[in-house]
């Protein structure tokens, strides 16, 4: 799902000219691929490939930096103190998903500042789901429900990617990420079955407002997905947006049944020969629109990160000046 | 991390001034494991990089102990030299326990 | 929470043993209630994560101590039916922990205060006559000795770095001093915990909280504010107008879904 974004840059000009010995060198790197080995952090590996990983995975930890932000909006205002406690959490396990990220792209010689400063000068993406606005409470249990679902979807597969230290950051992050989707799933059924008519109301609606940009997840369809066929052949990506759209697609419409909501799309019906859902066109002009910077909630989220950042600068700077001082000190003695 | 022969380039460009170091974190799930490296993240001195380990790596009880160093301070075997260091082990084979077969009787030896 | 219950504010005990669980645990609550909001906007993501750790742990010991202030009070009410809908009255956190989060300093400045005041707390409740609140002090003590730990480091680390993050210390270290007084006034709640064996009066605790803080205060070369004049009440549920907009937000769900299971 993060991988969207990669999928929605530009083409990358590959080195047309290349010695003899890289060749051979990537020869026997594709073969390395190929049979299912690992690269770790001071292997050889092509610059696109070290490039490639780079974006994706600061995309990645950006995404679940900025995917903070909807669902700390409603920390304060958690309906019972349980699930106050479960948000903050939830949240708080995206800030360490993020870190774990940092440090897995850390290992290929770029740095948490540069990547930071990627993402507030707009040069880097984050999944544009987070653009969209959390607006109930009922918001954080779809939230929980479709979007970690569509995460853990894309997440489970990342766990094999080629690059070992993406990989492992994966293990760590699918292990925590099955609390958030069950959480979330639990908080809607308690409201849907044993909550008021105003409750459901409030779940119908989030439902409403979450399912297409949910889909839209899991990036353009492959036959327009720029990155995706070398993604794929390198390992880092295993299995194609459509296929892993389809999936969630069917999971959830089963989902949806046990929690008695209804899905915004007329024509999602189950397809006997295909074994699959049927589901309606999704509005690829409403995903440009909001990956290239007009969804409903870009500039506040940005804001928002980079407010953080420059407001902690004097923080920042203190501790190292109080470290350095420290150092002397201890030098001195 | 450095390797034996090569330095560890700083990535930014602009030194570590402004950024706060890296450290490599190591926890010890259970008394009797070993210490497993979980990851890393940026701290100021030792101090504050125990206290982020924890708070960032033993959130579901996964620790007894902590580990941590600074990413600059560990060395590592070059890739490079894998099968120098690391070939000459493969045949032999008569280190390892399964080399040698026993009567089922004394299977559990 | 039954269905359909009135969503109308609940009348608490005037008990004094009610009153003096409150007062822990609505200064636990609202703490972690402020700390909350640190969430996505701390200066470094590693910060972030350790500053949740406290509201989490802050958190459980409020529901622990007002779920324990409910039993005792025997009117039925649980830890959310305290928490989300009591007047503003009847909440007894020292005005202190209301305040806004202001600036990185005050807020470790004041983790710090009330982490060193609750560990002294904790310590003594553990011997309880209260079996249960002494169970709870027996966890809780463990939290705060590791929030008082970290919160003393960043003291330093901020007094003792910069000469913006000194001055801005010094500034948070001012505003603070003037809710300090209010720990360690003494009233009769206090002398019923105290003579019950509830637990300490929090006057009792002012000697040792003042030789833990100063210390600290001078490796942060920090110089101690006057005595102040000024005395909030949040204790006697008098609080300043921040606790409007607290309660506006931390109560608003329930009020607005009368009846509603979450």
């Amino acid at each position: 799902m993060y991988t969207q974004a990669m999928d929605t840059g530009p083409k990358e000009e590959r080195k047309a000219v290349r010695s003899v010995e890289e060749a051979e060198r990537e020869r026997r790197f594709d073969t390395r691929i190929d049979a299912g080995e690992f690269i770790e952090a001071k292997d050889w590996m092509p610059e696109h490939y070290r490039k490639t990983l780079v974006r994706q995975i600061s995309q990645h930890a950006h995404s679940e930096i900025v995917g903070m932000l909807p669902e700390g909006n409603w920390i304060s205002r958690a309906p019972t103190l349980k699930r106050k406690a479960i948000l903050l959490a939830k949240v708080q396990d995206e800030a360490g998903h993020g870190l774990y990220l940092y440090a897995a792209a850390e290992t290929l010689g770029t740095s948490r500042d540069q990547m930071l400063d990627a993402l507030h000068t707009g040069k880097a993406k984050y999944s544009s789901i987070f653009n969209y606005p959390s607006l109930t409470w009922a918001d954080m249990g779809v939230i929980g429900w479709l979007v970690d679902g569509a995460a853990i979807m894309n997440q489970v597969p990342l766990t094999r990617c080629s690059y070992a230290p993406y990989a492992r950051a994966m293990v760590r992050v699918c292990r925590e990420e099955s609390f958030h989707q069950r959480q979330g799933f639990e908080a809607l059924l308690t409201m849907m079955t044993k909550g008021t008519e105003a409750q459901r109301a409030m779940v119908q609606d989030a439902v409403n407002r979450w399912w297409w940009p949910s889909l839209m997840m899991f990036g353009p369809p492959d036959s327009e997905s720029t990155h995706s066929e070398q993604s794929m052949r390198w390992g880092i990506k295993r299995i194609g947006n459509d296929e892993l759209r389809q999936k969630f697609v069917d999971a959830a419409a089963e989902q949806a049944k046990v929690l008695g909501v209804s899905l915004p799309d007329p024509e999602l019906k189950w397809n006997e020969a295909r074994q699959h859902h049927d589901f309606g066109a999704i509005d690829w002009s409403e995903f440009w629109r909001v990956v290239g910077g007009d969804g409903p909630c870009n500039r506040e989220r940005l804001a928002a990160r980079v407010k953080a950042w420059e407001e902690g600068a004097w923080v920042r700077e203190a501790a190292l000046a109080h470290a350095r001082k420290a150092v002397l000190k201890e030098n001195a003695a | 991390m450095s390797s034996t022969l090569t330095p560890n380039p700083s990535p930014s460009g602009r030194g570590e001034q402004s950024e706060w170091p890296l450290w490599e974190v190591f926890v010890r799930s259970k008394a009797g494991l070993d210490h497993k490296h979980c990851g890393s993240l940026h701290a100021t001195d030792p101090t504050m990089a125990i206290q982020l380990a924890r708070d960032v790596y033993t959130r579901r009880q996964e620790g007894t102990s902590i580990w941590v160093v600074r990413s600059d301070q560990i060395v590592a075997s070059d890739p490079g030299e894998k099968a120098m260091y690391f070939d000459p082990m493969e045949d032999k084979i008569y280190r390892h326990p399964t080399f040698y077969e026993l009567p089922k009787s004394v299977e559990h030896i | 929470m039954k269905p359909g219950l009135d969503m109308q504010s609940i009348r608490v005990s005037s008990d004094p043993a009610v009153q003096y669980l409150l007062r822990l645990g609505d200064t636990c609550l609202i703490l972690a209630q402020r700390l909350g909001e640190w969430c996505g906007h701390a200066p470094v993501l590693e910060e972030d994560i350790a500053l949740t750790n406290m509201a989490l742990d802050l958190l459980g010991q409020a529901r622990a101590v007002l779920t324990r202030a409910g039993e005792i009070e025997t009117r039925g009410h649980d830890e959310d039916q305290l928490a989300f809908l009591r007047d503003e009255r009847d909440y007894l956190n020292l005005t202190l922990v209301e305040l806004p989060n202001g600036d990185f300093a005050f807020t470790v400045l004041r983790n710090f205060a009330m982490a060193s005041l609750l560990r002294l707390l904790w310590e003594q409740l553990a011997a309880s006559s209260d079996t249960e609140l002494g169970a709870i002090a027996g966890k809780a003590v463990k939290e705060a000795r590791y929030h008082r730990q970290h919160a003393a480091d960043w003291v330093v680390r901020l007094g003792d770095g910069t000469e913006e993050s000194a001055r801005r210390m010094q500034d948070a270290l001012h505003r603070l001093w003037l809710y300090v007084p209010e720990f360690f006034e003494a009233d009769a709640v206090d002398e019923y915990a105290a003579s019950s064996g509830l637990g300490p009066r929090w006057a009792d605790l002012r000697d040792a909280w003042l030789a833990e803080t100063t210390a600290v205060f001078d490796k942060a070369k920090l110089q101690l504010p006057p005595e102040p004049k000024f005395r909030s009440e949040g204790k006697r549920g008098r609080h300043s107008e921040h606790m409007g907009y607290i309660l506006a937000d931390l109560q608003y769900l329930q009020r607005a879904y009368p009846g509603g299971v979450w």
